[in-house]
């Protein structure tokens, strides 16, 4: 077999040079950058700098803060992520069934996708607000009182409640999606074997949901770790204090407002490596276990 | 084809002409912090300034929050596009003044220019918080505020009761017949600048080492005192009984139930008057901030909040005269005291402080002179100010913990204990930051 190819070399690096630009200058350069602020120590106008080595990187793991916040990240990830991801998949499964008015169930459930993160953070302070919000006084009829933005718990409880619920509609439109792909004949054939649809779903119908679902997963954590940033701003209202924040809300805390370029950088460094991690399991495991027909 | 030829060149030819009158005059510009009613008083100031005379013209542009305008302040200068007066607030002061070169004295910009300057001139209380160690004046303060006390006048003449001059009082007296008569005693509006910055300087006890932070070399916080530590342990023990309530870290959260009517007293900025008068659902009056009589008997004056306005370096000569002008605009007596009563901010000079009183503001709204009384009180040893690296992280610490201690996680023992080591840590951090 001819292999079609260029004749000159020079040819597909003119083709690729805007694409190569445009990620040289708005990610390795910053990236680069960072990388190097990580090991030094900088006044914020650029007058003086100290090398530090590893420094910043020692003390943010010794600081019994910031691992409080790396842990409160992970567990806020994962609740975000199975929440989202569960209800998402019950609401879709259910939708695949209506027959009658399924473009008006579907565009409701949709609806939501449309609603940015910090709007989404401020509808979570009007909700869970701790003078009248209606959350707040329906869990005082149950006889707790819940108050954003005084007890950790109840704010971080607040932050998977608005972060969950603004990422189901995305969820729900792959699911939905990836459920009509699915053969008849195979669910056709599946129904004559086994009678339970409970059987039938986690037999058949997951597996070959599989692929969609991986591809969520790996979504879903990129974006309770990096896109619920507008929200948990808008729930703390800039003044974290002693609530609950994930780590690129500290990156924004330490960098933004505090001007520590140095232990801000390291930290974005650390984020760095974490996307790094993500990204190759995620190609790893596409390649070996998920099998899209 | 032809009309549009004639379009080009006649919006060009207009262009130059703008362009030209434009040369006439300096622009400055004028990068703040300052929204909603506040922002339309700057824009006013600048207005004014620029009708008042014909050479200079400035722009004021809203960047954001206090954190926000700093840090834009900061990115523009690296990349030399510096505004020519920057906004900075009272915890950036450290950051903005250590990096030298950064800005040019006030003090120094009005003498090149002709302007005289006597620090004198400036109320006691607002002097020396932007000023070096040497007490040159690097920021011209702006919008000054400090912490006092707000009351709602029908709560207390319910519970018969007076604003309570001691924490002692408030304590066995004014806090149990306020909740007694059905209302939150106490609320506040901010536990960094009120419960700590401003306990130290009431009752002059030293913030920090090497002279609050001023001089040269390694500064280490002084905030793990006992005094201290014993005002929160009181704050706590309030807390619980129900005479004193926290709404979280929230300026506005705390603020909201005093102008709703539950809390009765509730201290905040001697620049909230303005926005209280608008808000407020009942009567309202104000007083100094209380003291602990067990600690001093002899109460001071407290820091100055709020920011100063610094005058970014790189700029040229002209430009420099012409922020130069402006700040001798706005520091005459006339438009002191026109932001004065718009905002509640207190005037800078004695001379706007002076024709406020000809005027008889004070007697139409006595509250409206706390904060520039409490400014004008005896100073001390430790009430000029402080001088602290990373502060805005050394608050964000505060506030976590002081959380942490009232909602049951931490004890005050603790507590002050991490605020000493994270805010050393940093402190440390910062000075290599300046190598």
């Amino acid at each position: 077999m001819k292999r079609a190819g260029f004749n000159h070399f020079g040819l597909p690096v003119m083709l690729l040079l805007p694409q190569l630009i445009i990620i040289g200058v708005f990610f390795y350069w910053p990236a680069a950058y960072a990388l190097r602020s990580s090991f030094f120590l900088e006044d914020p106008f650029g007058f003086g700098s100290t090398f530090v080595g590893v420094d910043n990187y020692t003390d943010l793991f010794g600081s019994a803060q910031y691992l409080k916040v790396a842990g409160f990240t992970l567990g806020f990830t994962f609740l975000v992520t199975f929440l989202s991801l569960s209800i998402a998949l019950l609401l879709a499964v259910k939708a695949d069934k209506v027959i009658r008015g399924t473009r008006v169930y579907r565009t409701l459930l949709m609806w939501v996708y449309a609603v940015a993160p910090p709007v989404a953070g401020f509808l979570g302070v009007m909700v869970f607000y701790q003078g009248n919000g209606p959350m707040t006084e329906f869990l005082a009829m149950l006889g707790y009182e819940f108050r954003l933005g005084v007890n950790y718990y109840d704010t971080a409880a607040a932050m998977v409640v608005v972060a969950t619920w603004n990422h189901i509609p995305v969820n729900f439109i792959f699911l939905l999606s990836g459920l009509q792909s699915i053969p008849q004949s195979v669910k056709e054939a599946a129904l004559i074997d086994n009678r339970s649809g409970m059987r039938r779903f986690w037999d058949i119908t997951f597996p070959l949901l599989a692929p969609t679902a991986f591809f969520l997963l790996i979504i879903n954590i990129t974006y309770a770790l990096f896109d619920t940033f507008g929200m948990i701003d808008a729930l703390v209202k800039g003044e974290p204090g002693n609530n609950p924040m994930t780590m690129v809300y500290k990156v924004y805390v330490d960098g933004f407002r505090g001007n520590d370029l140095g232990g801000s950088s390291a930290q974005s460094v650390i984020l760095m490596v974490l996307v790094l991690v993500l990204t190759v399991f995620q190609f790893r495991v596409m390649d070996r276990r998920i099998h899209y027909t | 084809m032809l009309k549009k030829n004639l379009l080009a060149a006649a919006s060009m030819a207009m262009g130059m002409t703008l362009s030209t009158a434009a040369f006439a005059e300096t622009q400055i510009t004028w990068w703040h912090a300052m929204g909603g009613a506040l922002g339309d008083t700057v824009n006013q100031i600048a207005t004014d300034f620029n009708a008042s005379q014909s050479e200079y013209k400035i722009t004021p542009v809203f960047k954001g929050t206090y954190e926000e305008a700093l840090t834009a302040g900061i990115a523009a200068f690296r990349a030399g596009e510096q505004p020519n007066v920057l906004q900075v607030f009272d915890a950036g002061a450290a950051t903005v003044i250590g990096a030298k070169g950064a800005t040019v004295p006030v003090q120094d910009l009005l003498a090149d220019n002709g302007i005289d300057f006597d620090i004198n001139d400036y109320i006691a209380g607002v002097r020396y918080f932007y000023a070096d160690a040497n007490g040159k004046m690097i920021g011209m303060p702006f919008n000054s505020s400090t912490p006092i006390m707000y009351y709602n006048v029908e709560a207390l003449e319910k519970a018969g009761v007076t604003p309570p001059k001691t924490w002692e009082e408030f304590e066995t007296v004014t806090a149990p017949a306020l909740k007694e008569a059905g209302y939150i005693p106490l609320a506040q509006s901010h536990l960094p600048w009120i419960f700590t910055e401003n306990f130290f300087s009431r009752h002059n006890l030293p913030f920090a080492t090497n002279d609050n932070g001023y001089g040269d070399g390694e500064t280490k916080i002084l905030v793990n005192s006992p005094e201290i530590k014993s005002h929160f342990t009181a704050v706590k023990k309030w807390k619980d009984e129900g005479l004193f309530e926290w709404f979280g870290a929230g300026w506005n959260d705390n603020q909201k139930p005093f102008e709703e009517g539950k809390v009765a007293i509730w201290l905040g900025s001697s620049g909230s008057f303005g926005g209280l008068q608008k808000t407020a659902t009942m009567p309202f009056s104000a007083t100094m901030l209380p003291y602990w009589e067990a600690v001093t008997k002899e109460p001071k004056q407290t820091f100055i909040g709020g920011a100063a306005l610094f005058a970014m370096a790189g700029k040229s000569a002209e430009e420099n005269k012409a922020t130069a002008e402006f700040f001798r605009y706005m520091s005459s007596p006339e438009v002191q005291l026109m932001w004065h009563k718009q905002t509640g901010y207190v005037p800078i000079t004695e001379a706007a402080y002076e024709l406020a009183k000809t005027e008889g503001y004070y007697e139409e709204k006595p509250a409206a002179e706390v904060g520039i009384q409490q400014l004008s009180l005896p100073a001390g040893d430790n009430t000029k100010g402080y001088r602290m690296g990373f502060y805005v992280q050394i608050r964000d610490v505060m506030n976590r913990e002081y959380g942490r201690i009232l909602t049951g996680e931490t004890t005050v023992e603790e507590a002050f204990a991490t605020i000493e080591k994270e805010a050393n840590d940093l402190l440390a951090r910062f000075n290599k930051t300046q190598g």
